[in-house]
């Protein structure tokens, strides 16, 4: 395994500037995921480093060699994509065992087959190593698709969205899974997705990507604690931060120059008062806990209650924050004391 | 608006029983879920509902009427199947219209319908626009619109958010439930996705094999499922099972784990020497140093204020949504301690919950 250092890429198509000024360091055996929206530049990102796109600006080091002018194949990465690509006339165990099968590696059979045989077991697919790889069902051949990057060793895994076509139960429990044998194999590894819960639970740290721009690199916790901007804040959390101005409610304790105060469902404390100027509209059930939707003086807060709090909808209630987050007319955040020592 | 009263209804396709003789009472103006895994037969019970399908035996009321025999055209009940199905050459007033003027509805109440419908789906300012230009959102909204023009006596919708991606699902289930609270029709809704059915529903018909094992509100299904198959299939992550062999006897307060005791609610049931699954829910798992049962981290998921915590222990592995302030290290040795008056016993051969206190709470709401 080894480190990955992205300087000062950028990457243009005619006149997009698809990945902008990008400088990223993937430190070896760590999981970097990269968040964005769609097109905000991830895939490019991905492209760039598996040499399937050639930057305009900037160097790409793989293991403290300059990798930027070199082909895919001396590369030394292995990429899974979103949709994925099988050998429909080979089975299950060969589309596995092929990338140990090419002339450049000259890997031994019995090798292989140890190989083949616990990477089949980790991505649960040992039960059928002799189907077909057309005769899958899409979990099972997007299973494939990631073992057969697991099977090599190579520098770096790059993936992109590997999970995004599976259902939700398989993708929570691959989830953990591809976590675990990251942390295992100690697997530096680049994964980009759109989907906030993948990027929170399994990266030791997350790129936030907007418009090609890179615009904050740290640990699940610090970017959700401490955004640098409304952009990133509205990336994660379920519910999502409300965003409010300033003057939607009583502020104490706001900095200079906010002009709009974010609030998770942690900043958020709910008192039942008739008087009150939130008005309960809907309350969707998670089971653990609900989703509560309000209305206040034109605003809409959604917040996290127990389902032992019996809200109904019509039911009023005052809001008061604790340690919000506060933004100023650019959205940049603004610095309140406790948020430094949380 | 009506009520649907399914009559032991039952549906065969050759020697396979799709449902399993089937009763219960869709209330007027209720939002009604059929919730289950592909194959459970949910969208075959809405479609004997509809009428696209004769029941194979047993009754169907639609309003106190018999109508199992009688054709869906017969039924008046709209339909709403994945979203997208637009008419791509025609405009929005045409396309939501366009159910009303195959019934020869005349054209100024037509446009009268419409334009109310459009206003209960906020798309107003779009009437007139082709929907080819419209957002994913907006196309939804019309071809919603084009179902609730007909003022049918009740909706079926067969996966309608199917093919959206999270985010987007979980905006259109708000709107959706918020459009029901202002039109009140009786809904019949067919999902796998049990966030769905949870966020939206009043109440909720889980099936499994073809046949309904639990009929409730999603807090009741969630706090007292009757079923392994139901608590496996509702929350996420679901319910955990802990496995083992016991012999419990009706009346007992614990149950013996591994030489530990348990405290759960008083059991009114027992089972045999027997095997069994302790049934606990995520957020009623603690980890402390010295619980009883023990196991080793397996992994820790970062959800913001919470995580969830997957441990390793003999009985199969466990999650525990704790504060994300607790520390938890891949292969550190943990203990684990549950919320006694949370548990459900179920016997693990039939899958049944063993009747306890904890069900004869009174319904939260």
């Amino acid at each position: 395994m080894a480190e990955v250092v992205i300087d000062r890429v950028t990457k243009r198509f005619g006149d997009v500037e698809a990945v902008k000024d990008v400088s990223l360091t993937v430190p070896s055996g760590e999981l970097v995921v990269l968040l964005g929206p769609t097109g905000a530049g991830k895939t490019t990102l991905l492209r760039l480093v598996a040499g399937l796109e050639k930057p305009d600006a900037g160097i790409i080091t793989i293991d403290a060699r300059d990798a930027t002018a070199e082909p895919p194949a001396l590369r030394d990465v292995s990429f899974v994509f979103q949709q994925y690509s099988l050998y429909p006339h080979l089975t299950v165990y060969d589309n596995l065992a092929f990338p140990l099968r090419a002339p450049a590696r000259r890997v031994h059979e019995a090798e292989i087959r140890t190989r083949v045989e616990r990477v089949a077991q980790l991505v649960r697919i040992d039960h059928k190593l002799a189907n077909s790889a057309t005769r899958l069902s899409g979990g099972e051949m997007q299973r494939v698709a990631i073992g057969r990057a697991l099977v090599r060793r190579p520098a770096i895994y790059l993936m992109d969205e590997p999970l995004s076509s599976l259902d939700a139960k398989l993708r929570a429990e691959l989830r953990v899974e591809l976590k675990h044998i990251q942390a295992d194999l100690g697997a530096t590894m680049l994964y980009v997705t759109h989907d906030q819960t993948e990027a929170m639970t399994m990266a030791s740290r997350i790129g936030i990507l907007q418009e090609g721009q890179l615009v904050q690199v740290g640990t699940p916790q610090e970017i959700y604690e401490r955004p640098v901007n409304a952009y990133v804040a509205a990336r994660l959390g379920s519910p999502g931060i409300n965003m409010l101005p300033i003057d939607a409610l009583p502020a104490k304790g706001a900095p200079n120059g906010a002009v709009s105060v974010g609030a998770r469902t942690e900043h958020v404390e709910l008192t039942p008062a008739d008087d009150g100027p939130a008005e309960v509209i809907m309350v969707e059930h998670l089971g653990s806990e609900n989703f509560l939707h309000l209305r206040m003086n034109g605003h809409r807060l959604v917040t996290l209650t127990s389902p032992d709090r019996q809200w109904r909808p019509g039911r009023r209630a005052r809001v008061s924050l604790h340690q919000p987050l506060y933004f100023d007319a650019a959205g940049c955040t603004l610095a309140v004391a406790q948020h430094v020592n949380p | 608006m009506a009520e649907i009263r399914l009559d032991n209804l039952q549906k065969r396709f050759g020697d396979f029983t799709a449902v399993r003789a089937s009763s219960f009472t869709i209330a007027d103006g209720e939002f009604f879920v059929l919730l289950g895994p592909s194959g459970c037969g949910k969208t075959t019970t809405l479609r004997m509902i509809a009428g696209l399908e004769l029941p194979s035996s047993g009754k169907m009321l639609l309003d106190g009427d018999d109508v199992t025999f009688k054709r869906a055209s017969e039924r008046d009940i709209g339909f709403v199947f994945q979203m997208f199905a637009l008419y791509p050459h025609m405009n929005v007033r045409s396309n939501i219209g366009f159910p009303l003027k195959c019934q020869g509805v005349p054209r100024r109440e037509i446009d009268a319908r419409v334009e109310e419908v459009a206003k209960l789906l906020r798309i107003e300012h779009l009437i007139d626009r082709p929907v080819s230009g419209l957002s994913g959102g907006d196309s939804q909204r019309v071809a919603l619109g084009r179902a609730i023009v007909r003022k049918a006596k009740a909706f079926m919708m067969d996966e309608p958010l199917g093919a959206l991606d999270a985010e987007f699902r979980h905006l259109m289930c708000v709107e959706l439930r918020a459009l029901h609270d202002r039109i009140h029709a009786t809904t019949v809704y067919v999902t796998h996705d049990q966030v769905e059915a949870m966020a939206m529903a009043d109440r909720i018909a889980v099936m499994n094999h073809g046949v309904v094992d639990q009929i409730a509100t999603p807090q009741e299904i969630y706090d007292r499922p009757r079923t392994m198959h139901v608590a496996g299939f509702i929350g996420s992550p679901p319910m955990n099972f802990l496995r083992f062999h016991a012999n419990v006897a009706p009346g007992a307060e614990s149950v013996r784990l591994n030489g530990e005791t348990i405290p759960v609610p008083t059991l009114h049931e027992g089972v045999a020497n027997g095997d069994v699954a302790l049934g606990v829910r995520p957020e009623h798992v603690e980890l402390t140093d010295d619980g009883g049962i023990r196991g080793e981290v397996f992994g820790a998921e970062y959800m913001g204020t919470m995580q969830v915590v997957t441990v390793h222990t003999k009985h199969g592995p466990v999650k525990a949504r704790i504060p994300s302030s607790r520390p938890a290290r891949i292969r550190e040795h943990v203990g684990l301690r549950f919320a006694k008056e949370r548990l459900v016993v179920f016997d693990a051969v039939s899958g049944r919950a063993l009747k306890s206190c904890l069900f004869e709470e009174t319904i939260r709401g």
